[in-house]
């Protein structure tokens, strides 16, 4: 809770108020097809999460996701990537993975350990510490 | 009176959820589909086998990636149980048709699976043999 406050104050100072990815809210999705598609091996990132570069990339290279074939039929895909780029966030438009961006790692700074915790096995497993993460909300808890 | 009639009604239900059980016709038609490709490969082709297709679920196989030697790594060896996502930790509806009567039954999210996975398991696409065995296991599961 301190470090909720903290970092609001510290938002506010800053002036990134603007910036999506600043907030401890993001819009949720509400695409059908972004929610089952992505939704099916992780949880449906929030498309303002990355910015739109970063999504185009990311759409880019479904054929290796991550080291994954994760390919859709391109009508799905096309519907997809409009969603996500058009209602994408701030940030470092290179860097496809979340959990790269500054403003993540600024929010995550903690033993690396808890990475490797069973109920987390990955840092893109918002939800396993962000129980409401699906819903754009992601508490310190 | 009464008695036969409450039989009938009794053996038409019975009768009814076996079918939905083994012969979802959305299930058969993928079948047929995969069958007959089967056939225009290879002219030896009489039937597709479960027992081929649990040794296809359990693996373990080479050529896909190291993380994922086999359907099982993801699906767990037993197909009546819920799956992890190897990477994410996202959880996967069972594969038996018995559990998850669902399974199967849209031809294209059925496709796009054995695209996707085939390669990320065998390092190779699937052949129509493989995916009509494949699903003659799981709906016997």
């Amino acid at each position: 809770m301190r470090f909720s406050i903290a970092a609001t104050a510290a938002l506010l100072l800053t002036g990134n108020a603007t910036l999506a990815s600043e907030f401890e809210r993001v819009p949720p999705v509400t695409h059908a097809a972004t929610l089952k598609e992505c939704g099916e091996c992780h949880m449906a990132y929030q498309p303002g999460l990355l910015p739109a570069a970063g999504w185009t990339r990311i759409m880019d290279g479904l054929a290796d996701h991550f080291g994954d074939k994760a390919s859709l039929p391109p009508d799905v895909a096309a519907d997809i990537r409009g969603y996500l780029t058009r209602n994408a966030g701030g940030g470092d438009g290179q860097l496809v993975r979340i959990t790269d961006q500054r403003w993540w790692l600024r929010k995550h700074r903690f033993d690396p350990t808890v990475w490797q915790r069973r109920t987390v096995g990955a840092k893109g497993n918002c939800e396993a510490c962000h129980r409401t993460a699906a819903k754009g909300l992601y508490e310190d808890d | 009176m009464k008695s036969p009639l409450l039989l009938a009604a009794v053996a038409t239900l019975a009768t009814g959820v076996a079918l939905a059980a083994t012969a979802d016709p959305n299930r058969t038609k993928i079948l047929d589909g995969y069958a007959a490709q089967a056939k225009a490969q290879s002219p030896e082709f009489a039937a597709f086998s479960a027992d081929r297709g649990r040794a296809l679920y359990l693996g373990p196989h080479s050529g896909g990636k190291a993380e994922t030697p086999a359907c099982a790594a993801c699906h767990t060896e037993n197909p009546t149980a819920q799956g992890r996502h190897y990477k994410t930790g996202r959880a996967i509806e069972p594969m038996a048709v018995s559990v998850t009567p669902k399974r199967f039954t849209d031809p294209a999210e059925v496709e796009k699976r054995f695209e996707r996975d085939c390669p990320n398991v065998l390092g190779r696409a699937c052949t129509a043999r493989e995916k009509g065995d494949f699903i003659t296991f799981l709906a016997s599961r």
